[in-house]
């Protein structure tokens, strides 16, 4: 009973209580060589980005740094949640080698393979 | 070595996929958590693009911001006719990934318009627009007459 309790309680402590975030769109390519994922964050600069893995856990967080419009709203469409999201990596990701870099509220993750699982040519002798 | 293992597309094996990357959780949160306005932004598959946008006033100035990620300055156009505001462009998808195989597209590319009736007559040759971090900023001054004045009344 104890350790029902416990669990339960644990489980709701994992949950974020509000939508701090919004999970930006994504456009993923596989090339030969990797992959290129591309995150749409408007109002996100260097400064607000982090980009973490854990094992073949990617995670990307974009905080909005934008200065906020002056006065009132009239109309509101853009959403002032942060952005967050989750992806599980190929092992096959050399993980050392990835590299970021954001444009214009544009994340663009560069996600090399290892060179152990790029095909090669063996030449014959 | 025990010798060779069958041989099987190294990505079938090993790629619980970039399908599962966002956990259910995640894409159920997000259902919930999306307000209206955005579903009937998102759900436009049939028109195409169509940017966020926010407007703003206060004393001196409309403000009206579009969320238009990853496009050059270039490729936005802003004009003003008679009180109405127009923002539109083009992104254009890049060609760079040619033979690559996708996983995922959820970025809209395309032409895009919004228009915008302004609440208050602004003077044109005083409007100002910025690009920054994906986000086109337009400041519209009010002319003086649609600015608020106080009056003061004599009472006798």
């Amino acid at each position: 009973m104890k350790a029902t309790a416990q669990r339960e309680s644990h489980l709701s402590t994992n949950r974020p209580p509000r939508p701090e975030y919004g999970a930006p769109e994504v456009n993923i390519f596989e090339t030969k060589d990797g992959y290129v994922l591309e995150a749409e964050m408007p109002g996100v600069s260097k400064d607000g980005l982090e980009v973490t893995l854990e094992g073949t856990e990617l995670t990307i967080v974009g905080r909005r740094r934008s200065e906020p419009l002056p006065g009132e709203p009239l109309f509101r469409e853009c959403s002032p949640a942060d952005y967050r999201r989750v992806f599980e990596l190929d092992p096959a990701i050399d993980t050392a080698k990835v590299s970021a870099k954001v444009e214009q509220g544009i994340l663009t993750l560069t996600l090399p393979k290892s060179e152990r699982v790029k095909p090669r040519k063996i030449s014959v002798d | 070595m025990n010798g060779l293992t069958r041989w099987q597309r190294p990505e079938m094996v090993m790629w619980p996929g970039f399908g599962r990357l966002t956990d259910l959780r995640d894409e159920i949160d997000r259902l919930f958590e999306t307000p209206l306005a955005e579903w009937a932004r998102t759900s436009q598959l049939l028109s195409g693009w169509t940017p966020a946008i926010d407007i703003y006033e206060d004393k001196d100035n409309l403000y009206v911001r579009a969320e238009l990620p990853g496009m050059k300055r270039e490729q936005i156009e802003v004009s003003l006719h008679e009180g109405t505001l127009s923002i539109s462009g083009e992104r254009k998808g890049e060609n760079k990934h040619e033979g690559a195989e996708v996983y995922r597209a959820e970025r809209f590319f395309g032409r895009f318009q919004r228009t915008v009736t302004l609440p208050a007559p602004v003077s044109p040759e005083k409007v100002k627009a910025q690009y920054q971090d994906g986000l086109l900023t337009i400041t519209l001054p009010k002319t003086e007459e649609a600015k608020p004045k106080r009056i003061d009344v004599k009472l006798s």
